[in-house]
């Protein structure tokens, strides 16, 4: 007990704070020494965006919060107060409307990026598993937000996503009624709502805070997916990462300024302008686009499976499109990594995009209606192909194909990869089994 | 647990009792027991908190509806608990149809006798929620699309009811519901109220 015990590289002021508490080593060491691997592309800019985003969200949300009136009878007039009325509403609305997009853009790039470099591979099952929880989150926080302006897309959304869980056998009735803190959603419901969806980007951010500690703990895959081996494959993350982070910081909020400024509306739907009447259903209840895909999954179940009626079976399926993703890990049973150096896999990843497209497709259309009119198929249809392939590919196809694809011969490491060496064509060898 | 425990606690505990129990396990056991109960306790506040309230439970209360403005074929709809209550006058023939409908055609078979009042069969009080997931299905006003049965129709996920209320096509797992009602006169009918068993 004789003072600090840790020697600190800081001297003055600093130095005096950092052997008490260290946030100026731990910073010197997760963000400036960080040794990342030096062949990064692009779409190792997201995960970085994606924070920023978060940011953006809180500082705009909590302002916002200052003017919005969480009550059935002044919540949509509150709102369009912001967008009249109040300095700068417009923008802060607009900022907060079209940002929950963006980071959802942004997130689900991530996402795709940590599918087709492997990145959700031993040794990072946790960090993937994080992520997935993340995106819960995420999605639980954006629903429930978008209930709050209380227009007609907000209560007919809301009510149908809480009868979701009337489908749970025995309780269900229970629960929601639970949830609506009535006899369906009304006052309490919004004022629920609003409390937890001003709390949930706190968890969010702390669940980002240990999505990065374990990702510090095993360190950055790369687009070749092969591990660092030495010094020379690295680079310490500030200045190089900060710099090419930053750049596409810039260029993503330069598309978000666009919808911001231009297109403000273009991601939402007109209903939502309407006032919520819970005696007239919207003709179609459209989610907003990030939610289609889950909600074609949730809508193509219409049959019975043995004794889980179409209902709760829907429900399950959409539950378990997020449950197969967090499983990823165990269900490939490749020891390549990046889909650069598996031939098979990466066309069945490019089938698993269009799939969750035409998922999304079928999310924005009614079931009902013909694709093509005269061909005499219709969204219901497709949704009953694009459906079980998402699960087929993550329960078939993922360890399937690990166990019989030939993948490329691997380099020997990624500095040979990406740097021309002085004998000529970088060296390769043919041996994925030893690595991860 | 009791071995370790037991080995460990001997000093302090006077005596070494072997594989037997000490005083520290039981200890442990019982203050951890009471802690989890403790919490589950302090737990239910919060939780009760979310449940409807006083005022949210009276405001759903019964609600009278004048049935003579009423005609034969037209429909009427009221709120009772923040949600619409169908209330049809039917037509003779759509009565007849959905007594004529065999129970093996029906996804929740329910006789059209169990879905309506005895003496009142003219009308039809059930709740216009469609069973799927929430939406009012259309169907009460002039002109509305009634679906394939002539009854309701819910454009959320094209499901249809017949002039029964009941649940023939699509994919709602049952028949639009009853309510709790029954018949104060010839003309007044009192929704969230039971009376004379029916359903």
């Amino acid at each position: 007990m004789s003072g600090p015990s840790q020697p600190s590289q800081f001297t003055g002021a600093v130095g005096w704070i950092d052997r008490r508490l260290p946030v100026f080593s731990y910073l010197e060491k997760e963000y400036r020494q960080f040794p990342a691997p030096r062949n990064f592309n692009y779409f190792w800019n997201f995960g970085a965006i994606a924070t920023v985003m978060l940011v953006v969200m809180m500082a705009t949300g909590i302002v916002l919060a200052m003017q919005y009136t969480p009550h059935v009878d002044m919540a949509f007039n509150s709102v369009e107060r912001i967008m009249r009325d109040v300095n700068n509403g417009w923008l802060l609305r607009y900022l907060h409307m079209n940002g929950a997009s963006m980071f959802f853009i942004a997130v689900y790039i991530h996402i795709f990026r940590g599918l087709w470099y492997g990145s959700y591979k031993q040794p990072r099952e946790l960090l993937w598993i994080l992520g997935v929880v993340l995106l819960v989150l995420m999605m639980a926080t954006a629903f429930m937000g978008y209930v709050l302006p209380w227009g007609q897309m907000s209560f007919w959304g809301a009510k149908v996503i809480t009868n979701l869980f009337s489908a749970i056998p025995l309780v269900g009735d229970s629960i929601t009624t639970w949830l609506w803190g009535g006899f369906t959603v009304d006052n309490p419901t919004l004022n629920r709502f609003f409390s937890l969806h001003y709390l949930l980007p706190f968890v969010i951010f702390g669940v980002v805070i240990l999505h990065v500690i374990a990702l510090h703990v095993v360190g950055s895959n790369n687009p070749l997916g092969i591990d660092p081996k030495s010094p020379r494959d690295t680079v310490p993350f500030h200045p190089y990462y900060t710099a090419k982070d930053s750049f596409g910081i810039v260029v993503f909020l330069i598309v978000y300024a666009a919808f911001v400024f231009f297109a403000p509306n273009f991601m939402g739907h007109p209903d939502n302008y309407i006032p919520a009447d819970p005696l007239l259903t919207p003709a179609h209840i459209v989610p907003e686009w990030y939610f289609l895909p889950f909600y074609a999954i949730l809508r193509s179940v219409d049959f019975d499976i043995w004794f889980i009626d179409a209902k709760l079976g829907g429900v399950l399926a959409m539950f378990g499109a997020l449950v197969v993703l967090a499983l990823a890990p165990w269900l490939d049973r490749s020891p390549v990594r990046s889909c650069r150096f598996r031939p098979v896999y990466r066309w069945f990843l490019v089938l698993l995009v269009i799939d969750l497209i035409a998922l999304g497709y079928v999310g924005a259309n009614a079931p009902d209606d013909e694709i093509l009119s005269g061909l005499g198929i219709t969204w219901l249809d497709l949704g009953h192909i694009a459906m079980p392939w998402y699960f087929i590919h993550f329960l078939v196809v993922m360890p399937l194909v690990g166990k019989f694809e030939r993948p490329l011969p691997l380099p020997l490491s990624i500095r040979d990869a990406v740097l021309p060496t002085r004998g000529g064509a970088p060296m390769t060898t043919a041996a994925p089994s030893k690595q991860a | 647990m009791a071995e370790t425990a037991g080995a460990h606690g001997a000093g302090s505990q006077g005596g070494d009792h072997g594989d037997e129990a000490t005083r520290r396990d039981f200890l442990y056991l019982t203050a951890g027991a009471f802690t989890v109960i403790g919490g589950a306790v302090a737990i239910w506040p919060f939780i009760n908190s979310m449940n409807p309230s006083a005022d949210v439970l009276a405001a759903g209360g019964p609600v009278d509806v004048d049935l003579t403005p009423l005609e034969e074929g037209q429909a009427i709809t009221v709120m009772w608990r923040g949600e619409p209550m169908f209330v049809r006058y039917r037509t003779q023939a759509e009565i007849e149809a959905a007594r004529e409908t065999p129970l093996d055609d029906l996804i929740d078979p329910q006789t059209d006798e169990e879905r309506v009042k005895p003496g009142h069969e003219q009308y039809l009080v059930v709740r216009g929620i469609c069973t799927h997931l929430g939406c009012v299905p259309l169907g009460q006003r002039q002109g509305d699309e009634r679906g394939e049965y002539g009854g309701w129709y819910c454009p959320c996920h094209g499901s249809h009811y017949d002039t029964s209320g009941r649940i023939r096509r699509g994919p709602a797992p049952m028949n639009l519901i009853v309510p709790p009602y029954t018949f104060a006169d010839d003309k007044t009918v009192v929704i969230g109220e039971e009376g004379e068993a029916a359903a």
